[in-house]
């Protein structure tokens, strides 16, 4: 797998295919809406999907450590579907992520689903963690000038007319002054860059970066509109 | 007493100068006699009549309250129709027998009175009447039902609505073990199979009527090579139009309806009103369309297979079929659209819109004579349906699984169940059926100390009865019309994937009009009136319906009898008899592969005839195979006819290629990854069930998080490959998108039969699918990734951010990287 590097104000960030953030000089990565027991929240309105969802984004994110050995880990929010989910996860699963939270430092950013963090958990609940020039938040607001914004809550997703037919992939969305991850949960559905909610948080320089299965593709986020 | 109608019903014909029909004084007998039967009857044989006259009848001499006859139609409009053409004989005879309609548009305040008092008849349609049947009050409301008529047996039977309305029948058995059933059918290929379906005991065959006289209209000057619409014969289409009375033009697709319509209204000085009838036009709309037909209102309606099953009009006289019909047994159908009395014989034109179609057209016209209709063997009912239908029941009333096995083994899709496949689909319905357990807090049934399994809140009843139905449509958008005075009425529909193309001052044309598109504003397309230029035309990812086996064959046949090429036109009988001196004729047995250069590139042709899906599904094995064999493929066309391949190296040894088991590994592979299999997988996890149906109205913001069926597929094939809902899918598969069963035939009876054909350049009978490539969508074996990193590099290179990559091992893009608003060519 090739991740992608950014260069952002000096730093280079890398973007993994699989939906993570890394920054190599603090060994630091950044996943963003696990929605973890989103299955179960569907279930309970009466949808019973397959039960694997937390464990198949567990699984990601194990990989993802494995790969990088970070020292801290930032969370961007939402890592639960709702405030029940702490509640639904099987013990296997807490196992699982109460051993990640011990091997590196777990920065667990609120987000609009979970305003709480997980009890019992080695975890540091915030509203925005800085590090550096970077500002991690859940949701995309105004910058201070100096600051870049690395968010999530958005789910980016991005259609792009290829030779044969369009494809459609949960992507990133970068500008001089703002990265936004894609959402990183198995069940989680994406919003197009086209929305306005999306689009206007954006420059014209934009660039968005799809999720492939070894690497990731790049276009202007203006072809992306102009479909 | 069988052989003449009671009072005061002889009166009533002998009033009209009608004279009962055999088959109506049988169905009359048997209905006495309490048998069930299934009828088969040409268009315009007094079938409906034949139907309901036991009923009536009955109820004379017998009044009484509550339902005596339900009567069950595919289509919502007949049963309206129906209604008011029974209003008329029970008013003038004064029967004193209510007749109602209950269909998705019948408004709530009536519905609710039919609960409290139910009509004598009811009309209805195969999805109303699961909901009535899950109802608590469901047994009360049919413990007198006296006779089931199920009409327009051939288009429900072998259908998922079929499966459904079989199992709902089967209930209705239990409820009321005497009701007698009645099927109404036109003439079918197996009509053993449809009163097996029914559950009747015997066949009541009315006599055909004058056999139809068809005719092929070959467009004036050059014969096309290739493409579907037709469109060039629009001039004698309008001047056919012109001197008949009122005709009906079928089309194949939406698309080519719009176009017909538009082509033909640019020809139409005399101002006749012609008039437009589809599937995505407004509801309103097409009721107009159709009162107006029925009052003779207008001279032609442009129609796809939308007027395919309707009242009898009597005024048409005259079907034109655009485009080849793809089955006898379709075209006689629509055939039957013209002129009911059954003594005269029907008549049509047959319009080839390419040189194949024109073959295509013989075969049918042969068909036609030699009664050979089509007709798939009846399959196994879909467990997707089982599963809606058994939360129904549970919402009715609390079940012994025992039980219920044995009442859903008397509906015939499901007489080989297997109790497995039963209890996996109840496993299902209770808590999703998956081998982790985790869901027992939401279990929408449980069991009683007694085992029967109950629903567990009546939130879980709503649900069940909002997400009724064996159809699921692609998301779609309305499109309204709006003018100075903001957004106004509705004029139909089209799928989001065709409007999210669409920029404000493009031009599209829909519903007959040319539209100028605005925005998308609160899930609907707002555009106005007067758009100018070239005009995208909506297509609509509906499968197109493929050649028939039958017809195929026949086609296969017409190519190896050179004495029968006399009856086409001088073009067609050229390009044959220049296909048998640069090359050879398909043959009947055998399968025949070309190989020639062109432009650089190796082409590769297989006459298969098996029909457009089977092809796309062979089109993808095959490429896998040329890939493994160093060939380098870069793309393939499927027609109905034969499957294109291009590729950078010369094929050879090519006989190989179609080993038998190509259908192993090299399918599952395909199959798991296909796209074709996540749309049958969604299809089939809405109708179970699993997802909740997109409701047009229900207002959502496009910012809510939705779960996508692509990701619940991919976790449940991990996790679970043998769940019950991946058996039902690959079931579906088997037919339906990807057509493997079409395929495996074919391979099994080319095995051994190879013909392989090296030639130095194009042949005659493969330039059609050659043209094809630039219209068509092009498939291609490249995953999803290449085509993505393929589209980065053009595009950086059209940008020059970038050094340009290396040049793409792909032919010269026909499109440009920036995809424009389509013709709607990619489904169309």
């Amino acid at each position: 797998m090739t991740p992608a590097p950014l260069h952002v104000a000096d730093e280079r960030l890398m973007l993994d295919p699989m939906g993570a953030l890394y920054w190599p000089a603090r060994h630091l990565l950044v996943v963003s809406d696990l929605h973890l027991e989103k299955g179960s929240a569907q279930a309970a309105r009466g949808a019973l999907l397959p039960p694997w969802d937390s464990k198949v984004t567990l699984d990601r994110l194990a990989a993802l450590m494995r790969r990088y050995r970070p020292q801290t880990v930032v969370t961007l929010g939402d890592s639960f579907h709702d405030a029940g989910g702490i509640g639904r996860l099987a013990p296997e699963q807490q196992d699982r992520l109460r051993a990640m939270t011990e091997a590196a430092r777990f920065v667990w950013v609120l987000g609009n689903h979970d305003p709480d963090p997980p009890r019992g958990f080695a975890v540091e609940p915030t509203s925005a963690h800085t590090a550096g020039p970077f500002l991690f938040r859940h949701e995309a607001a105004p910058v201070e000038a100096g600051s870049i914004e690395i968010c999530g809550h958005h789910h980016p997703k991005a259609a792009m007319p290829t030779r044969a037919t369009q494809v459609t992939r949960p992507c990133f969305v970068t500008d001089s002054r703002r990265v936004m991850l894609p959402a990183f949960g198995a069940y989680t559905g994406g919003l197009d860059v086209r929305h306005p909610a999306i689009w206007r948080l954006f420059s014209a320089g934009a660039r968005v970066f799809l999720l492939g299965r070894e690497r990731l593709f790049s276009f202007a986020l203006a072809t992306a509109r102009a479909g | 007493m069988a052989g003449t109608l009671p009072e005061p019903f002889a009166g009533w014909f002998a009033a009209r100068g009608w004279a009962p029909r055999a088959h109506q004084l049988a169905m009359l007998a048997a209905a006495e006699a309490g048998q069930s039967v299934l009828l088969t009857a040409p268009t315009g044989g007094g079938k409906t009549l034949a139907g309901f006259l036991p009923s009536l009848v009955d109820l004379h001499a017998h009044p009484r309250a509550g339902i005596h006859t339900l009567y069950i139609s595919p289509l919502k409009a007949l049963a309206v129709d129906i209604a008011r053409n029974l209003d008329a004989p029970v008013a003038e005879m004064g029967l004193g027998i209510s007749v109602e309609t209950r269909t998705g548009d019948t408004p709530q305040n009536r519905r609710a009175r039919q609960r409290a008092e139910p009509p004598n008849i009811l009309l209805t349609t195969p999805e109303s009447l699961a909901v009535m049947l899950s109802f608590t009050d469901a047994a009360k409301m049919f413990a007198g039902l006296t006779a089931i008529v199920v009409d327009e047996v051939h288009a429900l039977a072998g259908t998922k609505r079929g499966d459904q309305l079989a199992l709902g029948m089967a209930r209705l058995a239990s409820l009321a073990p005497a009701a007698r059933r009645a099927g109404l059918s036109a003439t079918a290929a197996h009509p053993d199979a449809l009163r097996v379906w029914l559950g009747a005991e015997r066949i009541i065959t009315a006599p055909d009527g004058a056999p139809p006289e068809i005719s092929v209209m070959v467009p004036d000057g050059r014969l096309s090579w290739s493409g579907h619409m037709g469109l060039e014969a629009a001039p004698q289409v309008m001047a056919r139009i012109r001197a008949a009375g009122t005709t009906i033009v079928f089309v194949n697709t939406r698309a080519q309806a719009e176009l017909m319509f538009q082509a033909l209204w640019r020809l139409n000085d005399p101002m006749l009103p012609i008039g437009l009838h589809h599937g995505s036009l407004e509801v309103e709309q097409r009721r107009r369309i159709e009162a107006a037909m029925a009052a003779g209102q207008l001279r032609a309606v442009v129609a796809t297979s939308s007027l395919d099953l309707g009242i009898d009009w009597g005024g048409v006289d005259q079907v034109i079929q655009i485009g080849a019909p793809k089955g006898v047994s379709r075209l006689l159908q629509r055939v039957g659209r013209a002129n009911h009395r059954m003594d005269e014989p029907s008549r049509a034109i047959l319009v080839p819109a390419n040189r194949f179609e024109v073959l295509e057209c013989a075969a049918a016209i042969a068909g036609v004579s030699a009664r050979e209709l089509d007709g798939d063997p009846p399959r196994p009912g879909g467990l997707d349906v089982l599963a809606q239908h058994l939360l129904g029941m549970a919402c009715a009333a609390p079940f012994d699984p025992d039980a219920m096995f044995a009442e859903v083994r008397s509906a015939a899709p499901y007489a080989a169940l297997s109790r497995a496949d039963f209890d996996d689909v109840l496993r299902f319905v209770q808590d999703g059926g998956y081998a982790l357990a985790a869901y027992e807090r939401y279990r929408r049934l449980f069991h009683d100390s007694q085992g029967r399994l109950h629903v567990r809140s009546e939130r879980v009843a709503r649900q069940y009865r909002m997400n009724i139905g064996t159809i699921v449509e692609q998301p779609m958008l309305k499109v309204r019309l709006v003018g100075r005075r903001g957004a106004g009425p509705a004029l139909g529909e089209v799928e989001e994937y065709f409007a999210s193309q669409l920029r404000p001052g493009d031009t599209f044309m829909f519903a007959g009009r040319l539209l100028r598109f605005r925005r998308i504003h609160e899930m609907a397309v707002e555009a106005e009136d007067g758009g100018t230029g070239e005009p995208a035309v909506p297509a609509y990812a509906g499968a197109r319906m493929p050649l028939t086996t039958n017809l195929a064959d026949r086609v296969r046949g017409l190519l190896q009898t050179p004495e029968s090429w006399a009856v086409f036109p001088d073009q067609v009988q050229e390009w044959l008899q220049l296909q048998n001196a640069r090359s050879r004729m398909p043959g009947r047995r055998d399968l025949l592969v070309e190989t020639f250069p062109r432009g650089g590139r190796w082409y590769l042709v297989v006459y298969c005839f098996e029909g457009r899906q089977a092809h796309q599904t062979l089109g993808m094995l095959l490429t896998r195979r040329m890939a493994r064999a160093g060939f380098a493929p870069l793309g393939f066309v499927a027609t109905d006819y034969v499957l294109g391949v291009w590729s950078a190296n010369q094929p050879v040894d090519v006989a190989r290629l179609f080993d038998e088991d190509m259908l192993g590994d090299d399918l599952e592979d395909w199959l798991a990854d296909s796209s074709m299999l996540r749309r049958t997988f969604r299809n089939v996890a809405v109708i179970a069930g699993l997802i909740e149906r997109n409701h047009p109205g229900a207002e959502k913001s496009r910012k809510q998080v939705t779960v996508n069926s692509d990701l619940i597929y991919d976790v449940l094939r991990r996790h679970q490959p043998g769940h019950v809902l991946l058996r039902a899918t690959r079931a579906d598969a088997a037919h339906g998108l990807t057509d493997v069963a079409r395929v495996a035939g074919m391979l099994e009876r080319a095995k051994g039969r190879i013909t392989h054909m090296a030639l130095s350049r194009v042949s005659p009978l493969a330039v059609p699918v050659l043209l094809e490539i630039g219209r068509e969508s092009v498939r291609t074996d490249a995953d999803e990734d290449a085509l993505l990193a393929e589209a980065e590099a053009l595009i950086a290179e059209v940008m020059a951010e970038t050094t340009p990559a290396p040049a793409p091992t792909a032919p010269a893009a026909r499109r440009p990287a920036r995809a424009k608003p389509t013709q709607g060519k990619l489904f169309a």
